[in-house]
């Protein structure tokens, strides 16, 4: 599964308890929607790193790469060059 | 409460009428304890931090010192320091109190296996004699706040840890052990006497969600949860309480190794960050808050992102538990 898919059911199932895939923009800031508070936005950073590897720097850990996922596809897919 | 300018809206913006606030807060808690809470007196647990001498002394002015019961409460990571400040205050006052070390309960419940066994997984030569302590960053940089591990080896050396969720989440759950368990004792201690248990956050505490749900988050009363951390040094001044309290910088003594509140927590010092509460609460720009602490406009404003994104990290924390259907017959 394409990790646009994957982000979006781990965020779908854990934080809005539906596989409902209307409830969920790709687009939706995690944090202006409420979706995500700054501790769930970790949690992610922790599923990032332990399903793809992906190590996320002290300096990447900023909305503009983790705050929908779009943002954070294109982040992974940018690090993954 | 404040006598403001108007070409700077700082001057003046936590100065209050100290005389007045003691006896509005004085007349608050007995009010609270005679129509509401129904106890009567009070238990505080001192730390030897200004915000728990503050209470005590207020809880002292509004009932009178035969009606205030004093816990001291350390445990293997305190300081020796605040515990002598906190002796230092209860006689102060002349209360009744007890002292009751909480480390071999603390030890039994797995507070600190628990934390060091996370602690190994990020260094794994950790051990007991080792000290270490959680250091907060990102936050007034724009990043998301992210958390580092800070531990000192027996021979001095330090070493400095990015702590991921899992093992952060692990070491702030054991510690949380160490005010749980302050709790119980509190709570114990107002079932036997009858009386109310007080709880010490400042403003900046109580809005950021600096607490531990029902570890010292919980209370019946909390009498200076709406004054400023700079206020509340201005009442322990009002109040007479020690030179040695006053003086002493805040500290969160919940960590081996010396740990301050804004090392921990909050982005800037407390008198920065009364500062920047306030001007976000008064809709005061980011770029005037920026002249007012020295800093840029940009950190100006991540203070203020920061700010807000605590409040709702913690919203949850203020929470009664959720009913699923109202039960009308109980109103609080």
């Amino acid at each position: 599964m394409a990790i646009r898919e994957e982000l979006r059911d781990y965020v779908l199932d854990n934080y809005l308890f539906t596989d409902d895939q209307s409830k969920l923009k790709d687009d939706d800031s995690f944090l202006e929607t409420g979706i995500l508070d700054s501790n769930g936005v970790m949690e992610v950073i922790f599923f990032l790193e332990d399903e793809y590897g992906v190590a996320v720097a002290q300096e990447e850990m900023v909305p503009e790469n983790l705050d929908s996922i779009s943002r954070i596809v294109s982040f992974v897919e940018a690090k993954n060059g | 409460m404040s006598t403001q300018d108007m070409n700077n809206p700082f001057k003046g913006a936590l100065d209050f009428d100290k005389e007045k606030e003691v006896e509005k807060i004085s007349n608050g808690i007995k009010a609270a304890l005679r129509d509401r809470v129904k106890r009567r007196g009070l238990v505080v647990a001192v730390s030897g931090g200004i915000d728990s001498s503050v209470s005590l002394a207020l809880s002292v002015e509004a009932l009178g010192v035969n009606k205030v019961y004093a816990l001291l409460l350390p445990e293997r990571d305190s300081s020796g320091e605040t515990g002598d400040r906190g002796l230092e205050l209860v006689k102060h006052f002349g209360v009744e109190y007890e002292e009751k070390n909480i480390a071999s309960t603390l030890e039994a419940i797995g507070c600190y296996s628990e934390r060091d066994a996370a602690i190994k997984r990020v260094i794994p030569s950790y051990n007991d004699e080792w000290k270490s302590k959680i250091v907060i960053t990102g936050g007034l940089d724009g990043q998301f706040n992210h958390f580092l591990l800070v531990a000192k080896a027996p021979d001095g050396t330090m070493h400095e840890e990015s702590l991921r969720l899992k093992e952060y989440m692990q070491i702030v759950a054991a510690t949380n052990f160490k005010q749980r368990i302050r709790k119980t004792l509190e709570y114990y201690h107002a079932d036997r006497l009858n009386y109310a248990v007080v709880g010490t956050p400042n403003r900046l505490e109580y809005d950021q969600g600096f607490f531990v749900k029902n570890g010292d988050g919980s209370a019946d009363i909390k009498p200076i949860a709406h004054l400023y951390k700079t206020q509340v040094y201005a009442m322990a001044e009002h109040l007479g309480l020690p030179e040695s309290i006053r003086n002493a910088p805040p500290t969160t003594d919940t960590y081996s190794l010396s740990q301050s509140q804004e090392e921990f927590y909050f982005a800037l010092p407390y008198q920065k960050m009364d500062v920047a509460l306030w001007a976000l609460n008064h809709g005061v720009k980011a770029e005037d808050l920026a002249v007012e602490l020295g800093v840029t406009p940009e950190q100006a404003e991540y203070v203020y992102k920061d700010i807000e994104a605590k409040r709702k990290t913690t919203a949850s924390l203020h929470l009664k538990p959720q009913l699923m259907e109202q039960v009308k017959e109980i109103q609080v």
